[in-house]
Order: structure tokens, then sequence, then C-alpha cells
């Protein structure tokens, strides 16, 4: 299988496409809670290829749009005290409350941008005369290398390595939204990745409860096509179940190991959300027994905290409530040069998609 | 002979050691009837039209996997100058070199700098080196200048551009920025792709030689990749741009690499990539004539100049799905997950 070509392939897409349009008899509000997917569905054109019945609603799962504005600023702080930070590339132009981490750079700090957690432990031990911290932002995706990261600092004694952690789960997101009052959403599609490391166990009760299909979907065009078509069948036929169309990557259980990992560094803890606050048991924290890795308590930044921006209705967008052309700021106030919010800036950012790829009708 | 290990202030004071390093390296690689005058400028003759066009390399790092800055340099400046259908033949060529950097390594810059000058068939007829405090430079930067001679039977100019021109790539998008950011601190994969840096001074050349006023523009993909001249060509007329991304020619493992660092082919640096806008008519020759060339064997036709969504770039996915290709905001940024 080529995975490359043949998920992209236009019979098959069109195929799929042609069933849902077959099969849809109402209006469906279906939420792609990943963010990968909102950038899938745009940068390929799905969205305009669905029947009009089928409304696509994103979701909260960009990890760079849902970082607090305080996380960004004590990273800053961090940069200001001399501190090497090491980022994943789409964090530094998300801004803080006064600037972006790569403001702070041009200002002297020393960033660098990474792919790997493992890569940043490499960078302490060159620099034992320097602490360094690696910014772990990220869903569960992410929170295997992290803590990967902090197990190899600790074996290889590494003393001068942390890690600053903005941690957030998925599944107590889609409660938090399935909760709101504004909801009016018929079903969701899961996050392949996510699910590909946690498995998806966990989202049985939330169908139950909230009887709405959950189906965990890909991130190629045919994945996306197929997932919403799974959702489109579910919904006509009255089902509310969580349903795998990612079986290629996701086992019911998840990657046992990675798990394993993750438990070992982190614990679940409360966590906030940028533009939507505070939800309870959702992210994870550093325990006890790694504080001395956990940069929040090493270097004392724990109370940094900062109000968000009233002009950007990320909170909005990321719980589908409204969508980016619904914000007066989107393409003139905001823009990926000077973004107010962070879905301008990630790539997976709902804002920055459409932006990007649909900024005016064509 | 070189007594000196390293490059330092010195070198650049104007004195007995600055005079030594000209000597010594400098005017012994690039000897030539203009360069040997050792004047502060050369007196040429260019008949007719003249095209100039200048840039400065600033690359990190300054060795990579297909070139290096020396090269870059050249290839870079003479493609500037065969973009504006002329055909180059002399190049300003000026170093500021940071204290410190070995001399070794500038030896294989400027011998880079002398091979590649040949190939292009131009020669280096004025310079400057200037050394700078460690810490104020990245080893060298380089800047230089090309002259050439505007072919007369051509006529390069975006308000050439019409409804129903083809749109044509010369090879393989994305290699040049993939090759440098598996080298990068912090990106390293691996991988054999290497960069495309390459001299197109020829090829253009002989399109207008065959072709004249039918090829109606020329611009390398450079910084920003095929998406930034593309977008800009769009911004400039009063047409739409059309592209098919099932025609883009991508190279499998530079694909791939894309895809893991989830970087968009489009907007990755090139430095052997052109297009070329030509009249319908004469679209499929262009294509045959460039794919008989080495530096044109992948050359295909992407897309056209339509008179729909004007002043806009729109790409027809892979399933059949259409977006707009908007210009990059700053450096494309590698993705969390």
């Amino acid at each position: 299988m080529k995975y490359l070509s043949e998920y992209r392939n236009l019979e098959a897409t069109k195929n799929y496409l042609d069933l849902i349009a077959k099969k849809v008899t109402q209006p469906w509000k279906i939420m792609e809670i990943c963010g990968g997917q909102t950038h899938g569905l745009v940068r390929n054109g799905i969205l305009d290829l669905l029947p009009p019945e089928v409304q696509m609603i994103h979701g909260p799962g960009c990890p760079v749009c849902v970082t607090p504005l305080s996380l960004i600023d004590k990273a800053i702080e961090l940069l200001e005290q001399g501190v090497i930070v090491c980022s994943f590339g789409d964090m530094i132009r998300v801004p803080g409350s006064k600037k972006s981490l790569l403001e702070a750079k041009a200002d002297g700090g020393d960033l660098r941008i990474l792919y790997s957690p493992l890569e940043a432990v490499n960078i302490a031990k060159n620099n034992p005369e320097k602490e360094v911290v690696f910014f772990a932002v990220g869903f569960e995706t992410t929170a295997p290398a992290n803590a990967l990261s902090v197990l190899h600092a600790q074996k290889e004694g590494v003393k001068n390595y942390s890690i600053l952690v903005s941690h957030v789960l998925v599944p107590p997101a889609m409660e938090a939204i399935l909760d709101d009052e504004f909801c009016d959403l018929d079903a969701f599609l899961g996050a392949g990745h996510v699910c590909a490391i946690m498995g998806f166990e966990e989202y049985h009760p939330l169908a139950e409860k909230y009887e709405i299909p959950i189906i965990i979907t890909g991130f190629e065009p045919l994945d996306l096509v197929h997932g919403i078509y799974m959702a489109v069948c579910q919904l006509e036929e009255g089902k509310k179940m969580v349903e795998n169309q990612y079986a290629r990557a996701v086992k019911e259980e998840g990657n046992i190991s990675a798990k394993k990992v993750i438990h070992q560094v982190f614990e679940v803890g409360n966590r906030e959300w940028r533009g939507i606050g505070e939800i309870p048991n959702s992210g994870y924290k550093v325990r006890e027994e790694f504080v001395a890795f956990d940069a929040e308590t090493k270097f004392n930044i724990e109370n940094i905290k900062v109000p968000e921006s009233s002009e950007c209705i990320a909170g909005e967008i990321l719980r589908g409530i409204k969508k980016p052309k619904q914000c007066p700021a989107f393409g003139k106030a905001c823009n990926p040069s000077s973004p107010l919010g962070a879905p301008m800036v990630s790539s997976e950012g709902a804002c920055a998609a459409y932006y990007h790829f649909s900024n005016n009708e064509i | 002979m070189i007594e000196y290990s390293t490059i330092n202030l010195g070198h650049g004071s104007g004195g007995l050691m600055t005079r030594d390093l000209l000597d010594e390296i400098i005017f012994k690689a690039f000897s030539n009837p203009y360069l040997d005058k050792k004047h502060d400028g050369s007196i040429v003759k260019i008949d007719g039209e003249i095209a100039i066009s200048t840039d400065s390399f600033v690359i990190s790092p300054i060795f990579f996997k297909g070139g290096n800055i020396g090269e870059l340099a050249v290839n870079g400046t003479v493609n500037d100058v065969a973009m504006c259908g002329a055909q180059p033949q002399y190049l300003s060529l000026a170093f500021i070199v940071e204290e410190g950097m070995k001399v070794v390594d500038f030896l294989k810059v400027v011998n880079s700098i002398k091979e590649t000058a040949d190939t292009c068939g131009v020669q280096i007829i004025t310079g400057d080196t200037k050394v700078v405090e460690r810490g104020k430079g990245d080893q060298i930067f380089i800047n230089t200048t090309g002259f050439g001679k505007v072919h007369p039977k051509g006529h390069i100019a975006a308000d050439n551009i019409k409804i129903g021109d083809k749109i044509i790539v010369n090879g393989y998008i994305a290699q040049h920025g993939m090759a440098i950011m598996s080298q990068r601190e912090g990106l390293q994969f691996e991988s054999t792709i290497e960069s495309d840096s390459t001299n197109l001074n020829f090829l253009a050349n002989d399109l207008i030689e065959k072709f004249g006023k039918n090829i109606h523009l020329y611009r390398d993909a450079t910084r920003g990749g095929l998406a930034a001249v593309l977008t800009e060509i769009a911004s400039d007329i009063n047409c739409g741009v059309t592209i098919r991304e099932n025609d883009l020619p991508l190279d499998t493992q530079v694909a791939a690499a894309c895809e893991i660092l989830g970087l968009d082919p489009l907007y990755v640096a090139n430095e052997g990539v052109f297009i070329a806008i030509v009249d319908a008519a004469v679209a499929d020759e262009v294509v045959a004539m460039m794919q008989k060339d080495a530096k044109g064997q992948n050359a295909v036709c992407i897309g056209e100049i339509t008179s729909e969504h004007p002043k806009k770039v729109v790409m027809t996915s892979g399933i059949g799905g259409k977006r707009v290709v908007s210009p990059m905001i700053g450096e494309q940024l590698p993705r969390i997950c």
C-alpha cells in the first residue's frame, strides 16, 4: 500500500463523496476534532465537494491554538533569563501578551526549533553551563516523546534539562464542547493520531452518554471522506456508537508502551485552554517524583498570569460555535502576519487554514 | 604560499594581509584580463540592451548535499539574469567573511565559484572582501551582481501574458529546501536528497533562440518556492493562474520528507527550477525541447492562465477539490504533530 498516493486517489474519494450524497437526507453537523483534519479538509478542497446538508464544524484540536497566553509568556520569561528554549516550529509565531517567541529570539533569546524533544536533551548535554527547556506542547500525540525525553535525561544524569508542560487531552475537551449550551453537534470525527497513542476505549462512554456517533478518522482525503460517510450512515440510521475508520493505525487499546511512558512521567490534572478556560482533568502535569524536570517549578514561573485578548473570538472558534469568517477581525485586524490569536498562526488552526486556502471565494 | 589557517580581521584591513589574501587566493582563482588589471573596477563592452541583477547569499550550512554557498552565489545571480531573457557575461563578487573562518573552507568556496562561473560562461570582473568580527557573520556571506546581454529575439515581461498561456516548470520542485532542511541542527534526517542548484542560462537562452517572443515570461522559483512566483505573477496581471496538484513534478523522496516534516512542497525553495509562461501554440514543443536538455528532463506543463479568479492562484487538488494558493507569510513552520 502506498500511503501517499492511494489515500489521495481521485476515483476512490469521488466514490465516497457520491455515497455520502446518496445517503444524506437531512442536514447534519459533524465536528472534526483535530486541526490536522481541518487542514486536510480545507487544503484538499473537500468542504466544497460535500453535499450542502453535511456541514463540517472545526474543533479545538490544534495544540498551538489551545495553549494559553500565560504559557507563552512563561517561555518568553525563560528566554529572557538566558535559558535555551527549544520548541516545535509552529509555536514560535504565536503572540504572547507582549510578543511572540520569534520576537523574543530577535531580542537576543536563544530559541531553537526542533522536531524531537530528545534533541533538546542533547543540546542540554552539549551546553552543561546553560539551562535548557523544551516547550512541551501538544495533545496525547506528543506526550510520549516528551515523557521519554525526561526519562532519557534522568537516565543520563542531565540535570540542566526540564520541560515547560502544556499537554491537553482530547476526551475532556469533547465533553466540555458537548456540555456547552450552544452545542448542536450531531457527530464527531475522532482524532486519529491521538487515538493511535491512547486507543479509543474512553470514547464508548462519551458516545453513550451524549448519544452521539464518534468515528475515529485519519487525515488523508480518502480517510476524511470515508469517516464522514461512516458518520452520515450512523446518523441516517439512528446509530450512536464509536467506529474506527483509521484501523491501519489505531487499535482499541492504543499503543500500550507509549501509554506506559506517559503515565510514568505525567499525571492527569486541570488545565487552562486558550479561549475556553480551565477544564477539569483535561491535561497532564509532571508527577511529583520528576519535579526536578518541571520548568515551572524549577524557574519559579508558576504565577505568571495574563488575560486573553478581547478582540479574538478563538474560544468560540475552538468550540465550533463560530466559523473564522464570522469573526469581524478575520483577514483584517487579524491575519497571519499579525495574528490576534493562535488559530491564525498554526497551520492546523482553523483561521489560518481558511485564510491560506480559501481566504476569498474562488 | 598561504601561511595562515584561519581568516582574521587583518585580512580585511586593506594592508599587506589583505593584499596577500587577494594575490594568493582571489586573483589566482579568477585570473582574467579584466581582473588582472587590479583596478578599483573594470571597463567592459556589452552591445545592445543589458540585464543586471544582484543577490546576496547567507545560507547555513554553507556546505550542503549537492552544493555550497559559492556555487549558489554564481548560479543564483546567473539565473536571475537569464530570467530577464539575457545571456550573463560578467559577475561582481563581494565576500563578507567572519573572523575565524577556516582558510580551507574559504578556498573550497572560492574554487567552487570559479568552477561554476566557468560552467556558466561568466567572468568575475570586480569584487570586494571584508572581514567582520567573530559573531557578526555566519562564516561567510556573498553578494554577486550579474551583467548580460538581452537576447534580441526575446521579450520577457509580465505584460506579454495572455489568457490561455501555458505554465511550464523545468523539473522536480522542493529539492534544495529539503536538502538544506535535512542538514539543519535539530532537524537532521537520513536522506539522499541533493540540492538542485544549477545554472539555467543556456537552456533559457536556447528556448528564446527557438521560440522568440512566444516565451512570455521566465521566473526562477527560489525562496518561497513555486507558490511565491505564481502568486506574485497573479498579482501583477489581470488574469488568474490555475495549476494542477497532480502535475507538479515531485521526487518521491522529497514528497515523503515534506510529508514527514509537515511542509508544503509548493512553498519550499529551489535553486535550479524555473517556470516559463508560453503561448499555448508552442507549449508542447517547449516541453519537448526542455526534456531533451539535462536541466529540463522532468519538464512538464502544470497549468495555465485563465480569465477566471483574476489575481489569484487556484490549485485543483489531487482529489478534484479547489483551493487558493496564497503567498507565504514568513518561513514555513514545522508542525507539532
